[in-house]
């Protein structure tokens, strides 16, 4: 076997010398009848050549090379400039644990810091952590965190958020003593209802959560939704899935807590994972947020240098009493997002996002300037997504932008069935103007069937 | 360090001090063997003023490094005064524990004073632990 | 413009540096480097968008008073400064990829590349969770492959990736407990924890709303029969266990600890941070485990990447299935892969889309480079590496439990406290040496402890220079114990100040103000 580093001879040698007749005697402390004396049904061994064969044939399998994709709803297609890649596979990075024993991890402490620096200076936060599993989780851990901070046990959730990230909420909370009610969205606005809001609202109210642009591709009004939630003693926590629009859009530094998703920033898709979750938070809840943090700090010489700190909060101190259970984090994944950041800076995270408000703006325009379609929410303030009402179902106006290689906006019906033949699209960077314009032609063929 | 004898002491390593007043009102912290087994103290989580404590039960926390330990209330009680000063320099107490206080209650039964132990009781009890 | 100031010349009244081996190791160069920010200067680009294609966009007339005017003190710079800035800061790291990093608990082997390579190629890479399920079939093949892989090696009868590291499927796993529970009318009240498992374990159990019941190990730092026999009672939900045990030992009575929980109505939850002292050699659906995870980046090669992505699947007994996560795979009439969303008794959703799917790629990748042979030597390796280490050291260190070890072996510090010298302290003079230290301090049923988990990666050869690096400590602690209380003495920066970092946090870096 390739990976083994050992010869037949030497295994002999070293089982002389551990005092055993064979492996077997290694294994005799297992009961007979529960040791496996029979191969494993799985398939053979494979040569390397065999095994890249084998995922590119799945790849060919999917056939989904040299399609044009409208998909986004928390997972958003944008370039990852080459370096990101060269530098996440230097072994010295890919191959190296947690970092507890600082000395010899600087390398991943400091990028760590610089993360957390990073996503400090986008959502207006004061502190950071070094990363979460990603948005979903982020989320319900935030809403945990708002009942550690609050010491109440109600949260409100706005239906506007991404439904996965609900249900995961829901899965979260269900055993926290800790119930969540959906707020609705106004249907002129595709925004949280305001007034539905207060009223729900109350004392025991630990926290508000919305995301912000939500689902439906719409910007919040943060400043609205923190002064109804700060009124009543509660906080506002922000998840935001779409992480590139911080670069033109306010940062909602209302917010007491921000769950980001940071999948946009380099991440491939990758089929929904591995991605990125980050919570960011003001300096006052640091005791109460989950996660890894690096700090900064000196060493005997007086350089400066970079630890875990604050590991108290953590499982592995504090066992059932921990902040969350969590401990394997999405470091490789952070780092990612670190060095795209990097490559884009101050100026080009700012341009980039004009450039997808640019894209999705041409897109929702054209769209919706054909036959049958109307683009719902269209005086809102909005990022790349948007909402497309069609008078054919998304099921066939998607058939039909297949047979032409374009994958169409999500069928919303799953979620909101109140929106009737309603799909949401994102246009990105990588969206061409023949892509938008290829899809429109394709959907005006609607009137024409119709 | 020595236990100073006017102080009464729980077998959780907390001192109460009741000497301030008419008895009705006690001053609570951590003994010099307690922050001595922790080591370096960064971190005290303090209750607020006006909660109530139970005799024997956590009442806060002290963390260091690697380690948290629970701080149990030597009585029953409100609070009525927290060191806020630990917020900043937690070191305090490694300093010199003894002085170093953590909460100020007004008892609500003082008969539990009885229950603790005075300084000779309380070093034989660490002497024997360890 | 800044003012150079003059490089300090090294001055050696002495001659000749001499240059100082240690073990396998010598001391080089390392570049020094600042954070990203102090080298930013404004106006520095490395990036080129190309020609918007679409009519240019206002946009504070798109978005009014929420445009954001400012993205703060993002840093600013060319390719080659960040293609420097990080390849710096990895050469601060130490990694599998160069030596033995014998972390306890932690399964540090060998990544192989072609997992890298192959979970990138274009079409698997850019699968987005929500494209059709006719683009998904090659995505979905590969679930489906690795799910059937995953339960023939558990002998499990069901199984769900969907959890992103170990606690993560340990919270799931605990859910299927609870809603197994309470289909039958009572969803109990208290798990079992062994006083020797991982934090991740009653933090999970709070999680999921449990009480934790601690569980005293017995003299051979395994399960005590009588004391499982007195705690188990109609309010317990499960005991959560490893095996084989933080201490590497297999617990040997594990099907007597199956039989007192299922007497009572309770489960077995195994947690599968060791399963790589089992794979091909025994299965925990065999041996009466209920329910486990499984670490993709521990036992299947997937990389820890400075801590994190992994992948936590959990395997499930049949009478669990029903609870499992949506969604699940399903093959449908038509032949065609798809996602199950019609789950009545499912605990809900762990996590958004269907898990750390790059880890899937890679961990299958792993599977299939070893088959049935491959994989059942690998743990026949990772067992005799520890057995060997365990021999080389024993004459020099405390070993608390003398029952066999499996894949990994934990010694005592008693002997070296008893002259000063702690664990954590050896572990730091360790990396003198050329290794990342072992586990410190845990499992804490041992007091003082040094877990050392070999892998199977590790050559004859790497593990003489460990045992001889460990057996030159445990003579140092006797002879030069000053030499080990300040380790480490060769890397870039000496010990770290963790007291100042905990009392007055830094949590990121601000500009110095104007």
């Amino acid at each position: 076997m390739r990976y083994l580093p050992k010869s037949p001879s030497e295994r002999v040698e070293m089982l002389d010398q551990v005092g055993a007749a064979s492996i077997d005697d290694l294994f005799k402390v297992i009961p007979a009848e529960y040791r496996l004396e029979r191969d494993l049904e799985i398939p053979r061994q494979h040569g390397e050549s065999e095994i890249i064969d084998f995922f590119k044939a799945a790849a060919a399998k999917n056939g989904l090379v040299g399609y044009a994709s409208f998909l986004g709803a928390g997972c958003y297609r944008h370039y990852k400039p080459v370096v990101i890649d060269s530098l996440v596979q230097r072994g010295e990075f890919l191959t190296s644990y947690t970092p507890y024993q600082a000395e010899i991890t600087q390398g991943t402490l400091q990028a760590i810091f610089e993360f957390q620096t990073m996503i400090c200076e986008l959502t207006g936060m004061d502190i950071a952590n070094a990363s979460m599993y990603e948005g979903s989780t982020g989320a319900a851990e935030s809403i945990m965190m708002a009942a550690r901070v609050t010491g109440r046990h109600k949260a409100v959730v706005a239906s506007t958020v991404h439904p996965e990230y609900r249900e995961v909420i829901a899965t979260y909370t269900q055993h926290q003593g800790l119930p969540t009610t959906v707020v609705g969205y106004n249907a002129e606005t595709g925004r949280v209802d305001l007034d539905a809001l207060a009223a729900q609202i109350t004392e025991e109210t630990a926290c508000v959560l919305v995301q912000s642009p939500n689902f439906f591709g719409v910007i919040e009004d943060i400043p609205a939704i923190a002064e109804l939630a700060h009124a009543k003693g509660a906080l506002l926590v922000v998840s935001i899935a779409e992480a590139i629009s911080l670069g033109i859009v306010k940062p909602p530094v209302e917010a007491d807590i921000v769950s980001l998703e940071a999948q946009s920033f380099g991440v491939a898709i990758s089929y929904g994972g591995p991605f990125c979750g980050v919570i960011a938070t003001k300096e006052k809840y640091l005791r109460q947020m989950p996660g890894r943090l690096a700090g900064q700090t000196t060493d005997a010489d007086g350089n400066r240098g970079f630890v875990l700190t604050l590991s108290t909060r953590e499982q592995h101190i504090r066992r059932e009493k921990a902040t969350s259970n969590i401990c394997t984090n999405q470091a490789l994944v952070a780092l990612m997002a670190t060095i795209f950041l990097t490559v884009y800076g101050k100026e080009g995270v700012r341009d980039l996002a004009i450039h997808n408000l640019a894209k999705a703006d041409f897109a929702a325009k054209t769209f919706a300037a054909q036959p049958g379609v109307k683009q719902l929410f269209s005086g809102s303030p909005r990022f790349n997504e948007f909402v497309l009402q069609t008078t054919e179902t998304p099921a066939d106006l998607n058939a039909r932008l297949l047979d032409q290689k374009i994958i169409g906006g999500v069928d919303l019906a799953r979620w909101y069935p109140e929106l009737g033949n309603a799909t949401l699209w994102c246009a990105t960077e990588l969206n061409t103007r023949t892509q938008i314009e290829s899809a429109a032609s394709v959907i005006a063929a609607t009137a024409v069937l119709a | 360090m020595p236990y100073p004898t006017q102080y009464k002491y729980t077998k959780e390593h907390e001192w109460l001090d009741l000497t301030g007043g008419d008895g009705s009102t006690g001053v609570i912290g951590i003994t010099d063997y307690a922050q001595s087994t922790l080591g370096d103290i960064v971190y005290v989580e303090l209750p607020k003023v006006g909660d109530s404590v139970t005799g024997g039960q956590v009442f806060g926390s002290v963390e260091s490094v690697k380690a948290v330990s629970d701080l149990y209330s030597p009585v029953s009680g409100t609070v009525t005064e927290i060191n806020e000063a630990l917020n900043s320099s937690p070191d305090a107490i490694n300093e010199d524990a003894h002085t170093a206080w953590i909460i100020k209650v007004t008892l609500s039964d003082p008969a539990q004073v009885a229950a603790l132990l005075d300084a000779a009781a309380y070093e034989a009890f660490i002497a024997e632990v360890g | 413009m800044a003012t150079i100031e003059a490089i300090p010349v090294a001055t050696n009244p002495t001659g000749p540096t001499k240059r100082i081996t240690t073990g396998k190791v010598r001391a080089h160069q390392v570049q020094n480097e600042g954070l990203i920010f102090e080298k930013s200067s404004p106006g520095k680009r490395a990036y080129k968008l190309p020609p918007l294609d679409v009519p240019e966009v206002d946009p504070a007339a798109l978005l009014g008073d929420l445009v954001r005017d400012n993205t703060g003190n993002m840093p600013e710079l060319s390719e080659i400064e960040i293609i420097r800035h990080f390849t710096r800061l990895s050469t601060w790291n130490y990694a599998i990829d160069l030596g033995m990093y014998p972390l306890g608990s932690c399964t540090m082997k060998y990544n192989p590349r072609v997992n890298e390579l192959v979970a990138r190629i274009e079409g698997l890479a850019e699968a987005h969770p929500y494209q059709p399920e006719s683009l998904s079939q090659g995505s979905l093949q590969i679930v489906e492959l690795l799910q059937q892989c995953l339960i023939e090696i558990t002998g499990m009868d069901a199984i769900t990736l969907q959890p992103a590291a170990g606690a993560h499927g340990e919270f799931t796993g605990i859910l299927l407990v609870r809603a197994y529970h309470e289909s039958k009318g009572n969803a109990r009240r208290k798990i079992l924890v062994p006083d020797s498992a991982h934090g991740t374990n009653p933090a999970t159990a709070a999680l999921c709303g449990y009480e934790v019941q601690n569980l005293k190990s017995n003299a051979l730092g395994m399960v005590d029969l009588e004391e499982l026999a007195k705690a188990v009672d109609e309010d317990t939900a499960a005991l959560m266990l490893t095996n084989p045990s933080t201490i590497g030992v297999f617990e040997s009575e594990i099907h007597k600890i199956a039989d007192i929980l299922h007497a009572k109505g309770a489960l077995l939850y195994m947690d599968g941070a060791n399963m790589n002292a089992l794979v091909g050699k025994a299965r925990p659906g065999d041996f009466g485990v209920d329910v486990m995870h499984l670490n993709l980046h521990k036992t299947f090669s997937t990389p820890h990447g400075g801590g994190g992505p992994g992948s936590g699947p959990v395997a499930c007994k049949a009478i669990l299935e029903p609870f499992l996560p949506t969604p699940i795979l399903v093959r449908r009439d038509d032949k065609t892969l798809g996602w199950n969303f019609d789950r009545p008794q499912t605990v809900g959703r762990v996590r958004a889309s269907y898990g750390n799917y790059g880890m899937f790629i890679r961990a299958l990748a792993y599977i299939l480079a070893n088959g049935p042979d491959g994989l059942r030597q690998t743990t026949e390796d990772a067992v005799l590496n520890a057995n060997y280490i365990r021999a080389g050291l024993q004459d020099f260190f405390d070993l608390p439990y003398t029952t066999a070890s499996m894949h990994e072996v934990v010694f005592s510090d008693r002997r070296q406290a008893a002259k000063g010298i702690k664990t954590g302290d050896m572990a730091k003079r360790l990396i003198d040496y050329g290794f990342h230290p072992y586990t410190v301090s845990f499992p804490m049923i041992v007091s003082g402890a040094l877990m050392i988990e070999p892998t199977e990666s590790e050559s004859r050869e790497e593990l003489d220079l460990f045992i001889a690096a460990m057996r030159a400590i445990a003579q140092e602690v006797e002879e030069t114990p000053e030499l080990i209380k300040n380790a480490p003495h060769s890397t870039r920066v000496s010990r770290l100040d963790e007291t100042t970092a905990a009392r007055k946090p830094i949590l990121r870096w601000k500009p110095k103000a104007e």
